[in-house]
C-alpha cells in the first residue's frame, strides 16, 4: 500500500546503518567514542538553529527534546476526529456516527512508550493561507512528525488533493523532516476491487499533480483504512514506527526471538491504542494482526473481569501459608501477565507477554511449539528485558547498549 | 439401546432412581422450543448468534424468516433442541394460531417470545401475544416462557431501565389475562377436559389459581436483551440451563473439583454456543463485583472464536482453540481447557505457578467424573449423586418423549 517512502525520521541513525535484521545478535555494540561524536554533532545542529532562528531539518535524526506530533489534517467531515477518538480514545467505531464537527485544534497528549501529541485540525480552515490569524508553522510543524491528511474516499476528492499538495509544497519547502501519510478512508462499504483502484487514482493524481508543482520524491505513503475494521489500526502503526527512533534494533531483537524460538511472527503492541510498534522482518500480514490484536483485547477484558478487584487479607494470608509458606510474589514466576493460546487448526500457539504498562510482545508459533513452553519462555524473558533496556535508553536519550546472549537455541525439528 | 445398557450395568444401590433418571433422559432427550415473536423482532439474529457462531454484524445478511425454520441443536451431545423459529408475518402467526394449532403448541417444552422494544405498535404485539399464550397453555400448559425484551441497545441508556420496566409490567398484566381466558374457556366446555398428564411436578413458582382444581398461571422469566453486548447470553444460559440432564449433579462435582484445585471460580461452557452450563463460585469469588461475568465471559470467548476462525479459515463452527493459560503475576491466574468431548472449562485461580500447574493436571484427571455430560450415562452409584435429577419440572414432553426413544446415543 505505502509507495515512494523517502528516508524519513524513523531510519536508523547513520551509525547505526550497519544494524542488518539478519545479524545474530539483537543489538550492536557501539563505541564511546562514535556516540561520543554523535553527540558533538547533535549539539552542533541546534546551536545553528538557535543562532538563526530557523530550523534546520535533519530528517535522520529524531529530537530528544520534544514529542513526536501526529498532525491530523484533511477536508471537513472527512473523519479526522472519529479517526483519532476511535484510535487514541477507544471510541466504538459506530458510536463517532454522533461526533459533532470540529471548530478549533484538538490537542491532545497520549501517554505511551512514547509521549505522543495529536493535533486534530478543523477541515474548514486554510492554515497556511487564512486571512483572519495567521498560524505559527514553526509551532506546527517544528517538532518531529508526521501528516496524517485524511481523504473521504466515498466524495469527491479532487479538491482535498489540490489542498494536501499545496501543503506538501509548503512543507517541502522549509520542514521536510515531516512524513506525509495519506489516509483513504472510509473504504469499509467499498469492493476489494475498488479499493485498490481507488487509491492508485489518488496516488497517481497527487503524484502527478506534485511533479507539475516542481515537488519530486515527497515522502508521501499511501493508506487504504476504515474505522469499521483493522485497517486504520495498522495504518497508524506504520505511521508511528516511522517516528520510532531506532526501529531496526526493535525489528532486529523480534526477528532474532522468531528464528530462535520458531516463531512465525512476532508484534510488540502498544496495549491501550493497538498499535503494533514493531514487527520481525518477515513480510506483513493482516491475518495475523487481526488475530494479535483481538487477542491483546481478550487479555485486556479478562484482567478486567478477573484482576481489576482487590482480594481480601485473609486470602492472601491461606495462599501465603501451608503448604506454600512462601509470599505470592515469590510463588508467581513473572509478575507481569503471560498467557498462551492453543489453536486447534494445526496446533499453533499464540503467546502473549506483556513488557511493561504499556507494552505487550504477541507472537504466533509454529505448529507443536506448545511443548518446549518453558524453554520459549526463557527466551522471551530475554528479549523481554532487552526490550525495557531499550526503552530505558532511548527514553533518557543516552547511549545505546550491549545485547544479551540467547539461552540456548531450540533445536530444530 | 444402549441407554438400558448402560443402565444395566450400573450398581444396583439406586435402581429405582436410575430409572427415574432413565425416564427423565428420554423426556427431555429431545425438547421443543419455539422462538416467536413479531416480524423484524430478531428472533433469527438472536438463534444466529448462540448457536451457529455469527457475529452481531453478520446478523444483517438474514432475511426474513419464512413460516417455521426447524433446526436441531446438539447441546451437550445428549440433548437435542428442537428450536422451531417461527416466522413472525402476522398472515404466518395467524396460521399458526388457527390451522397449525395443536402441531405448534403441542409439547412445547420452553417458549421464547422476543418482543421488540423499539416496535412501534406495542399494544398490538401485546394481542397477539395473548392469543400465543392461550393456545400454549391449551396444548401444552407445563412449558416454561421466557419473554426476551430484545433490542435494548436502541434505548438511550438512561432510559433503559424505566422502559424496560414498563414493557415487563405490561407483559405480565396480558399473561394473566390471557390466562384468564383459557380458564373461562375451560370452565365453560366443562372442567372435565382435564389432561391426562398426572406429573405433578409443578415449579413451586408457579402460584396457583383461585380456582385450584386446574392451575394455568404461566410462569415467566423476563431478560433485557441486545445482540451487541452479552445480555443476550445472559437470557440463552438461564434458557438452557433447567434443559440440562443431570444439572444437580454436575454442580456437586463441580464444587467439589473447585475446592480441590483451590479455584476462585470455575465455569463450564457448552462447546459450540460458548453458553454457561455450570458454575461454581469461592468465597472469595463471589466479592467479584462484576456480577455480569459469566455471560461477558461466553461473549469474549465466542467473539474470539471468531477471530480465530477467520485467521485460520476453518469454519467458524468448528472447534477454535484446545488450550488457554493466562497468568496475571499475583493478581490471579486462569485457564480454559477442552474439558469433555462437548464443554469446556474456565478454572479461575489465586496466582501461583506450583497451584496452577497441579490445577491443571487435577482438572485433567476430573474429566471421568463429568463423563456422563457427553452421553446418556447415568452417574454410578449414590456415593456421588445424593440427588439423582430429581424432577425439575418437565412434563411438557409428556407423550412425545417415547416417540423418540429410538434415538441412539449421540455419535461424538
Amino acid at each position: 500500500m505505502s509507495s515512494s517512502s523517502a528516508p524519513g525520521a524513523g531510519d536508523p541513525v547513520p551509525i547505526d546503518d550497519g544494524d542488518r535484521p539478519s545479524r545474530p545478535r539483537p543489538v550492536r555494540f557501539i563505541s564511546p567514542a562514535v556516540l561520543n561524536l554523535h553527540r558533538v554533532y547533535e549539539q552542533d545542529q541546534q546551536r545553528i538553529q538557535n543562532k538563526d532562528g530557523v530550523k534546520v531539518p535533519d530528517p535522520t535524526v529524531a529530537q530528544v527534546k520534544g514529542k513526536p506530533r501526529l498532525l491530523i489534517m484533511g477536508q471537513k467531515g472527512s473523519g479526522k476526529s472519529s479517526i483519532s477518538s476511535v484510535v487514541f480514545h477507544k471510541l466504538p467505531a459506530a458510536e463517532t456516527l454522533f461526533m459533532e464537527s470540529t471548530a478549533r485544534i484538538q490537542k491532545d497528549s497520549l501517554n505511551s512508550f512514547m509521549e505522543f501529541q495529536v493535533w486534530d485540525f478543523p477541515g474548514q480552515i486554510d492554515i497556511f493561507n487564512n486571512p483572519s490569524y495567521s498560524f505559527d508553522l514553526d509551532a506546527i510543524f517544528g517538532e518531529v512528525g508526521a501528516l496524517i491528511w485524511v481523504i473521504d474516499a466515498l466524495d469527491d476528492y479532487s479538491e482535498s488533493i489540490s489542498r494536501l499538495n499545496m501543503t506538501v509544497v509548503h512543507l517541502q519547502r522549509s520542514y521536510p523532516h515531516i512524513t506525509i501519510e495519506v489516509l483513504v478512508h472510509k473504504v469499509d462499504s467499498l469492493t476489494e476491487d475498488y479499493r485498490g483502484e481507488i487509491v492508485r487514482e489518488v496516488e497517481l493524481r497527487t503524484l502527478d499533480e506534485l511533479g507539475d508543482l516542481g515537488v519530486e520524491n515527497a515522502p508521501i505513503s499511501f493508506h487504504l483504512t476504515s474505522i469499521y475494521n483493522h485497517s486504520i489500526f495498522e495504518a497508524f502503526s506504520k505511521v508511528i514506527q516511522k517516528l520510532i527512533p531506532r526501529l531496526g534494533q526493535l525489528e532486529a531483537m523480534l526477528t532474532s526471538l522468531c528464528r530462535t524460538c520458531r516463531f512465525e511472527k512476532a508484534y510488540l503492541f502498544d496495549v491501550n491504542t493497538k498499535i503494533y510498534i514493531a514487527s520481525d522482518s518477515t513480510p506483513e500480514d493482516t491475518t495475523s494482526y487481526v488475530i494479535c490484536s483481538d487477542y491483546v483485547d481478550v487479555i485486556i477484558d479478562l484482567t478486567e473481569v478477573y484482576g481489576s478487584w482487590p482480594r481480601s487479607q485473609q486470602w492472601r494470608d491461606r495462599l501465603e501459608g501451608e503448604p506454600f509458606n512462601q509470599t505470592l510474589e515469590e510463588q508467581v514466576g513473572c509478575e507481569w501477565a503471560e498467557s498462551v493460546m492453543v489453536l486447534a487448526d494445526s496446533k499453533r500457539p499464540i503467546m502473549l507477554r506483556e513488557v511493561d504498562r504499556f507494552l505487550a510482545l504477541v507472537a504466533i508459533m509454529k505448529e507443536g511449539s506448545y511443548d518446549k513452553m518453558a524453554q520459549i519462555n526463557m527466551n522471551v524473558d530475554v528479549v523481554v528485558k532487552g526490550l525495557t533496556d531499550f526503552f530505558e535508553i532511548t527514553r533518557a536519550g543516552e547511549k545505546s547498549r550491549t545485547g544479551q546472549e540467547m539461552v540456548g537455541q531450540l533445536p530444530q525439528n | 439401546m444402549s441407554d438400558f445398557d448402560a443402565g444395566t450395568g450400573a450398581t444396583a444401590g439406586g435402581s429405582a432412581a436410575l430409572a427415574a433418571a432413565q425416564a427423565q433422559l428420554k423426556k427431555i432427550k429431545k425438547q421443543k422450543v419455539l422462538l416467536m415473536g413479531k416480524s423484524g423482532s430478531g428472533k433469527s439474529s438472536m438463534r444466529s448468534i448462540i448457536f451457529s457462531n455469527y457475529v452481531a454484524k453478520d446478523t444483517r445478511r438474514l432475511g426474513a424468516t419464512i413460516d417455521i425454520d426447524l433446526s436441531h441443536v446438539k447441546f451437550l451431545g445428549n440433548l437435542t433442541l428442537n428450536l422451531w423459529d417461527c416466522g413472525g408475518q402476522e398472515a404466518f402467526m395467524e396460521n399458526y394460531l388457527s390451522q397449525q394449532r395443536s402441531h405448534v403448541f403441542s409439547n412445547v417444552g420452553v417458549l421464547i417470545y422476543v418482543f421488540d422494544i423499539k416496535s412501534g405498535e406495542w399494544e398490538r404485539d401485546l394481542g397477539t401475544y395473548v392469543n400465543i399464550i392461550s393456545a400454549l397453555v391449551q396444548y401444552s400448559r407445563e412449558a416454561q416462557v421466557f419473554i426476551l425484551i430484545h433490542k435494548m441497545d436502541l434505548v438511550a441508556r438512561n432510559h433503559r431501565e424505566a422502559d424496560y420496566e414498563a414493557a415487563v409490567a405490561a407483559v405480565r398484566r396480558k399473561t394473566a389475562e390471557a390466562c384468564a381466558i383459557v380458564r373461562r374457556l375451560r370452565n365453560d366446555s366443562g372442567a372435565a377436559t382435564k389432561l391426562s398428564s398426572s406429573s405433578s411436578q409443578q415449579p413451586p413458582g408457579g402460584s396457583s389459581s383461585g380456582a385450584g382444581d386446574l392451575d394455568l398461571d404461566v410462569d415467566v422469566q423476563f431478560f433485557a436483551t441486545s445482540i451487541w453486548d452479552q445480555s443476550l447470553y445472559k437470557a440463552w444460559a438461564s434458557i438452557i440451563h433447567d434443559l440440562v440432564p443431570n444439572l444437580p449433579i454436575i454442580e456437586t462435582q463441580l464444587a467439589s473439583l473447585g475446592q480441590a484445585v483451590d479455584a476462585d471460580e470455575i465455569l463450564l461452557f457448552e462447546r459450540t454456543s460458548f453458553l454457561v452450563v455450570s458454575k461454581w463460585t469461592s468465597q472469595e469469588g463471589d466479592s467479584n463485583p462484576y456480577g455480569d461475568r459469566f455471560e461477558r465471559m461466553s461473549n469474549i470467548l465466542k467473539a474470539w472464536k471468531h477471530t480465530c476462525s477467520s485467521f485460520t479459515g476453518t469454519p467458524r463452527n468448528a472447534e477454535q482453540f484446545s488450550d488457554f493459560e493466562y497468568r496475571m503475576g499475583t493478581s490471579f491466574s486462569m485457564f480454559v481447557t477442552k474439558f469433555t468431548t462437548n464443554t469446556f472449562i474456565l478454572v479461575c485461580l489465586p496466582p501461583g505457578e506450583a497451584r496452577f500447574n497441579s490445577a491443571k493436571l487435577n482438572v485433567a484427571a476430573a474429566r471421568p467424573w463429568f463423563k456422563y455430560l457427553d452421553g446418556p450415562v447415568v452417574p454410578p452409584g449414590s456415593s456421588q449423586g445424593p440427588g439423582v435429577p430429581a424432577g425439575s419440572g418437565y412434563g411438557g414432553g409428556g407423550g412425545g418423549g417415547a416417540g423418540e426413544m429410538g434415538m441412539g446415543p449421540p455419535e461424538n
